[in-house]
């Protein structure tokens, strides 16, 4: 690792104040350390915030409010998570380990960079690392690379898990910066790549994920799955949260978001609205697949992700709509 | 009064944590503190063979900068047990050859030292059907919660077998 200074904050001003004057905060640093390691990620000054009481889950109205310090496996093992938002605590479950569970935060989830072999090898092309340098997955191993988002400079996905779940619950992000406090929601937090890929999200420099609001229960059928090269430990290929609500045998309401399917965590509302009021069906199941990725696009050795992703939909509702 | 310098307390023992902010719990552990028992296997979070209990809960050490435990109660193999007093874990594992190289052991111990507290906490897996029931110990939960610990010498059928016993005796107390 490069030498960096570390300091303590004791509260979310002092972290804020570092931050003003350019330290990186870190909290659990699953991925930040790594990325410290590979010299991707070479900061001069780190911040910890882990002293900063951001470690509590409190109702928020008919809501939840979780805090940016609650690691994972914290917020999979509340009880209030796995009744009202299962959603949620099945799609933390499916991603890392154990052990990761134990250190990762919602804040760093959310924040967590995309794992591209080529993003973590300083020796190749990468416009995420080193702008302008190119995109060596392109014409190189794509098997993992997105199939929708994706621009000329960059086709790397975001990774998790637990945003794929928050994003179909209308979650919200609250930070604190700079310029006073903000929400945003989580379908505005994550950037698509465009012409700058080094941005992942909005976030300005300075500003705190401080929370992640969760709005009132659907009481839907709530259904994580996730598709991946071996059965626990690892990333997803696709993966599909979907939250839905029968009404006499028809779809009355329903969210899906997809992982590891676009450059982003992905929904797309034509599709949800191709299924509501509908009957559900594999005809069905297939023309709101076919809407799904209507724009997608393969690099080769990720073809096989668009015929996934229609299958592991279809699955998904499946098991979704059943009663 | 001198300042208090930044401590952790290893396997009970008050230990002053290193100043270089760059080493990782599991250098300071192996290298400073000679408590070479825990092992670094991939050194990215990727294998397992370096958890270690950090307030009863395991952690990677590799990916943990040790100046970030201030205050933290850390448990190693170590402390677990010793070559004259095996822990029931240890035993288990040997009585079922829940190894072949022994290089992950330390780390599954860990691991399963803390997995069984979890499940006593009622914690839910992604195997579990309904994540707001308690957890009922099948070899399908116990592997998935064990599946942060590779084993390359393919250890995992006896490695069940050793957890199976110790759950099942802790169930049986």
């Amino acid at each position: 690792m490069k030498p960096f200074t570390l300091d303590h904050a004791a509260n979310a001003a002092a972290a804020l104040s570092a931050m003003g004057q350019g330290a990186t905060a870190i909290a659990g640093g699953t991925n930040l350390v790594d990325l410290m390691k590979l010299q991707v990620a070479t900061p001069e000054r780190l911040v910890s915030i882990r002293r900063t009481g951001l470690d509590s889950i409190v109702p928020d109205g008919t809501g939840l409010r979780i805090g940016a310090l609650v690691t994972n496996a914290d917020c999979a093992a509340d009880m209030r998570v796995r009744q009202d938002w299962p959603l949620l605590a099945q799609a933390i479950l499916a991603g890392a380990s154990p052990q990761l569970r134990n250190r990762a935060t919602t804040g760093g989830n959310l924040c967590q960079r995309t794992r591209c072999g080529y993003f973590y090898d300083t020796t190749q092309a990468c416009n995420k690392r080193a702008p302008g340098s190119g995109c060596a997955a392109r014409d190189g191993f794509n098997r993992i690379h997105a199939v929708l988002g994706t621009s000329d400079a960059c086709i790397a996905t975001y990774p998790g898990d637990m945003a794929v779940a928050l994003l179909a619950l209308d979650a919200v992000v609250l930070t604190e910066g700079p310029f006073g406090p903000r929400q945003i929601p989580l379908a505005m937090f994550h950037r698509e790549p465009g012409d700058d890929p080094t941005r992942d999200n909005v976030l300005q420099p300075g500003e705190l994920i401080t929370a992640v609001r969760l709005p009132a229960p659907t009481g839907g059928t709530q259904v994580y799955r996730k598709v991946r090269d071996r059965a626990s430990y690892a990333f997803a290929l696709v993966s599909v949260a979907a939250d839905v609500t029968m009404e006499e045998g028809r779809i009355a309401r329903c969210a899906l978001a997809f992982g590891s399917l676009g450059t982003v965590p992905w929904r797309d509302s034509a599709v949800e609205a191709a299924l509501v009021v509908e009957k559900p069906s594999p005809a069905l199941f297939d023309q709101a697949a076919e809407i799904l990725l209507r724009q997608a696009r393969g690099f080769g050795a990720n073809d096989f992700k668009i015929p996934l992703a229609a299958r592991a939909l279809a699955a998904t509702l499946a098991q979704a709509t059943k009663g | 009064m001198a300042p208090t310098l930044p401590t952790a307390h290893v396997n009970g023992q008050p230990q002053t944590l290193p100043l270089d902010p760059r080493r990782t719990l599991l250098d300071w552990l192996r290298h400073d503190l000679g408590l070479t028992g825990t092992k670094k296997g991939c050194d990215h979070g990727q294998c397992g063979a370096c958890t270690v209990l950090v307030d009863g809960k395991r952690i990677n050490s590799c990916l943990s900068l040790a100046a970030l435990h201030d205050g933290d109660s850390i448990e190693t193999i170590e402390g677990i047990g010793t070559p004259d007093a095996l822990a029931p874990l240890q035993k288990a594992f040997v009585s079922h050859d829940g190894y072949q190289c022994g290089y992950c052991t330390p780390g599954q111990i860990c691991s399963a030292k803390a997995l069984m507290a979890e499940l006593a906490q009622g914690w839910p897996s992604a195997v579990s059907a309904d994540v707001a029931a308690r957890p009922i110990p099948t070899a399908e939960e116990l592997r998935e919660r064990m599946s942060g610990n590779l084993c390359r010498c393919g250890a995992y059928s006896n490695i069940i077998a050793a957890l199976k016993e110790v759950i099942g005796a802790e169930a049986l107390a």
